[in-house]
């Protein structure tokens, strides 16, 4: 192959590599589920931001390699040496200068990121810290005060405790309104995860946590815990509403109908046959959303 | 037909019989306590190899169990049994000890030594790690089960008990992770003096092959970081059966303390883990491209240099753990730096290739195969650092599938690269190519159907460790049950071709890759005390341009 070739060949490669990549970045918004919280529209942002570098890397890289499995086979029975470069101390700068400037640019992008996200950020993970300090992103927030939810983990039922006294097993909550949940354990660690809105948190037993987001597309979405928590793990889910203000207050106004069924409970009293039972003894799933004593639940551990 | 491999010699028949009648004499020694590196090395792939089989099944139970959305297979206690002992077989048991054997078997004919500085304890050091797997794996059938808490083993969850005996398998779990870091701390000893004290005359450091390096690095990590978790583990056992309360939330115990310490080593294991597999890596690169490593001093010293630095990313593994939030950033950019030294690896295995003489054997497949699986793996680990994005897929299948794209699509294809490829030196003879080229492809397709839809399920949002799932995840759950599946059989055909080459192999010459290292200048296999007569080192490694290493009659002699 010329020289000339060679480098128009090289070229092409990159510019083809250049535009996949790209594609990836865009197409990669796709692979998300929706978006229902102010934080998702900024992770997937980060996201495809993440996919068009990776694609980069990874297509130069495996391009070399396939390239090199096409073009440089060796002859039957020849073991003559290859090249002889053993280094290279430009190239070798360079590889290391460019990652570095590469991943930095990860680190900073994700913390402006982290920034604008509207976690209030865990310095303000105990609840006795004072209210949260405005981040720049306030300004996306209406000037409404902030709505408090009690979230109450235990093996295996959420409990939601809302302003007013309000227990329930649904979580309600109004659109485009900041929310700050106060995450509670009774037993073991959990965990509060929406994948719609993109954000997650490990719930610790005797600790209070603050979590906060603004949700801001109304819609129905399933809260899962995200921390092992033992036999009823895959159970341990909540229907998560996302509503109008006047939908929300309504909701609150009425009576708890308890129609959200403890699934774990449920799948205890009633096992279902399975190919295999092994009989291991399993802790108890704790009752409905009425017992909000821990000492309750333990006492039945 | 004497010569039809393509690389290698064979030796005339008269020969090969010699050495049939010794290793059929010789095979006991490998059920007694023998303080020989060489069948010490044997008897740990053979021993790692055993639980990988039980680990996998494991997992195809798993798999079989998510190949429907609902929990219809076996009960969910039994499946968080599953899930929980394959991760700990497949790290404590597989993993770290089929490394320790073929470092054992390699590392000290690699750097000239007649055997370990330490033959006695290497010894114990390996049986202890059967005992630790009986153990193990003996808690399935405690009445009350085996553990159930998943490999980290969470406080308070590993606390609960609900058997209530005191002999359950919770104890049994950290019993054994007890007795295995016991054997991973006298090898790490082992393996630290051996090198630093006997290496040939004329083997300076700059002068090791990177397995040397990547063996020293790994085993000083062991040394430095292993007591955390063995500490740990020693607490929770107080925790559970002394009634401390190190952990017990409910008695001012502290359970992310436990996070901390559990990762302060299990983040640096995956480095212990990986960096001996880039050593293989290193090692069949050159020989099959008939190139010197490029960029030799830069790998050595981005190896030596993950001993201080992995120290620094732990909590990358705790970004959604209520960790403040000046940690969780500093552990972002300390996570994102990490990158750079292995970045460094890959692209100087890249530069070897580019542009050489690439011979495709089954060592060079399954090294090509890890190499780019591994450029997945590292990437999707970049992603992972950015820490608002972890804040999604933490504790999804994102991350099941990024630690599979490592430790099944880069450590262990590395592994059976390895093997096969230091095969005709501990067994004296030659593998079948045809299998291995298909056990190659077997397992090069099981892995990504198996572990690539890990990923699209994991922006789904779908959580890690559920016995089952919403209908929504279905299809791609299928797929991967189809690829652990395939996994599965995967293995048939590396088993039938150990089996029928060490009995049946042709005769192998001392060295069929013309390759550089030490460990091809002796017999193959080498005799007791591995080389006739110390060897002097005088010249760098992967010195591939020589004459000695163009001929295979030159290479041979
Ligand atoms: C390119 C460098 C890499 C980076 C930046 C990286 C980053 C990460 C991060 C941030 C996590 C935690 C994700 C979470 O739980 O939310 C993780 C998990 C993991 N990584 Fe990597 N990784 C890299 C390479 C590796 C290597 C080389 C190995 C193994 C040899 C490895 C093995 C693992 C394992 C086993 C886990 C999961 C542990 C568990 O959750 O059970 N990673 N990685
Ligand atoms: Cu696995
Ligand atoms: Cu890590």
């Amino acid at each position: 192959m010329s020289r000339t070739f060679e480098y128009i060949a090289i070229a092409l490669g990159v510019v083809a590599i250049v535009v996949t990549s790209y594609g990836l970045g865009k197409l990669s918004y796709s692979w998300m589920p929706l978006e229902a919280s102010t934080d998702a529209r900024e992770i997937d942002h980060l996201f495809s931001f993440l996919v068009t570098m990776g694609s980069v890397i990874f297509l130069v890289v495996m391009g070399m390699l396939i390239y090199s499995l096409i073009f440089n086979r060796a002859a039957p029975g020849d073991y003559t040496e290859g090249h002889a470069f053993r280094h290279n101390w430009k190239l070798e700068v360079v590889w290391l200068v460019v990652p570095t400037l590469l991943v930095l640019w990860i680190g900073i992008y994700s913390f402006n990121i982290y920034v604008r996200m509207d976690v209030a950020g865990p310095k303000e993970l105990l609840a006795s810290a004072s209210q949260p300090k405005d981040l720049e992103v306030a300004a996306t927030n209406t000037n409404q005060a902030l709505v408090t939810i009690g979230v109450v983990a235990k093996q295996w039922a959420w409990d939601f405790h809302y302003p007013d006294g309000k227990i329930d097993r649904e979580l309600h909550l109004p659109v485009d309104r900041r929310v700050r949940l106060m995450l509670q354990s009774e037993d073991v660690l959990h965990g509060f995860y929406v994948p719609e809105f993109r954000i997650k948190q490990d719930i610790i037993p005797t600790r209070d946590i603050a979590f906060q987001f603004i949700p801001n597309r109304v819609g129905k979405y399933k809260l899962h815990d995200s921390q092992l928590s033992g036999t009823y793990f895959a159970l341990m889910e909540a229907d998560v509403y996302v509503e109008t203000q006047e939908d929300y207050q309504q909701w609150l106004a009425r009576e708890s109908d308890n129609a959200a069924r403890n699934l774990a409970a449920l799948e205890y009293t009633n096992p279902h046959e399975r190919v295999f039972d092994s009989h291991y003894p399993t802790v108890v799933p704790a009752r409905s959303e009425e017992i909000t004593a821990s000492n309750d639940a333990i006492a039945k551990n | 037909m004497p010569n039809n491999l393509v690389h290698g010699v064979t030796l005339p028949e008269s020969e090969s019989k010699h050495t049939l009648a010794e290793s059929e004499k010789n095979w006991r020694r490998y059920f007694t306590f023998n303080t020989d590196h060489k069948v010490i090395g044997v008897q740990y792939l053979v021993t790692a190899f055993t639980f990988f089989l039980i680990g996998g099944l494991l997992a195809m139970i798993v798999r079989a169990e998510l190949i429907t959305p609902a929990s219809d297979l076996v009960d969910r206690p039994f499946y968080n049994s599953l899930f929980t002992i394959h991760g700990t077989v497949m790290i404590f048991l597989w993993i770290i000890p089929s490394i320790a054997g073929l470092s054992n078997y390699v590392v000290p004919l690699a750097i000239g030594a007649k055997d370990m500085a330490f033959p006695k304890l290497n010894a114990i050091g390996f049986w202890l790690v059967p005992v630790g797997g009986i153990v193990l794996i003996s808690s399935f059938f405690l009445p009350g089960g085996a553990a159930q808490a998943g490999w980290w083993n969470y406080p308070p969850l590993s606390l609960q008990n609900p058997s209530g005996n005191i002999i359950n398998g919770e104890l049994f779990w950290i019993l054994s992770i007890v007795i295995l870091g016991i054997s991973s701390i006298m090898t790490a000893v082992n393996f630290v003096t051996t090198i630093v004290w006997l290496r040939a005359p004329g083997m300076t450091y700059f002068r090791l092959p990177i397995l040397v390096w990547a063996t020293l690095t790994a085993q000083l990590m062991q040394l430095i970081y292993l007591p955390a978790l063995t500490g740990v583990a020693l607490m929770l056992l107080a925790d559970l059966t002394l009634g401390a309360n190190f952990f017990r939330p409910t008695a001012q115990g502290d359970p992310v303390l436990y996070q901390h310490l559990f990762w302060f080593y299990s983040h640096p294991t995956v480095y212990v883990w990986v960096l001996p597999i880039f050593g293989i890596f290193s090692e069949i690169i050159p020989a099959f491209t008939r190139n010197p490593l490029f960029g030799y001093r830069s790998v050595a010293l981005a190896t030596i240099s993950f001993v201080p630095i992995t120290g620094f990313v732990w909590a990358h593994h705790m970004f959604a753990s209520g960790t403040p939030e000046w940690l969780r950033i500093l552990f972002m950019f300390s996570t994102e730096l990490v990158a750079i030294p292995t970045g460094i690896k890959v692209f100087a295995w890249t530069a070897t290739i580019w542009k050489s003489k690439l011979h495709l054997e089954t060592p060079m497949l399954f090294a090509m195969g890890g190499v780019m699986m591994f450029l997945f793996a590292g990437i999707t680990g970049v992603m992972l650092g950015a820490m608002p994005f972890d804040l999604h897929v933490n504790n999804t299948y994102f991350i099941v599938g990024h630690f599979h794209y490592i430790v099944y699509n880069t450590i262990t294809m590395a592994l059976f690269g390895g093997i096969y490829y230091w095969f005709p030196k501990i067994s004296g003879r030659m593998y079948l190519e045809g299998l291995g080229k298909l056990h190659f492809w077997l397992t090069f397709i099981g892995a990504n159907l198996c572990f690539f839809p890990m990923f699209p399920l994991g922006l789904q949002g779908m959580v890690r460790r559920i016995s089952s799932y919403d209908p929504q995840y279905v299809d791609w759950n299928i797929l991967a049950s189809l690829g652990s599946f395939l996994l599965g059989v995967s293995i048939l055909p590396f088993i039938a071709n150990i089996a029928f080459s060490w009995l049946q192999g042709k005769k192998a010459t001392k060295n069929p890759w013309l390759a550089t290292g030490l460990e091809w200048t002796t017999s193959s296999p080498p005799p007791k005390e591995n080389f006739e007569e110390i060897p002097v080192v005088d010249f760098p490694p992967y010195d591939y341009g020589r004459d000695k290493y163009s001929h295979p009659h030159l290479a041979n002699r």
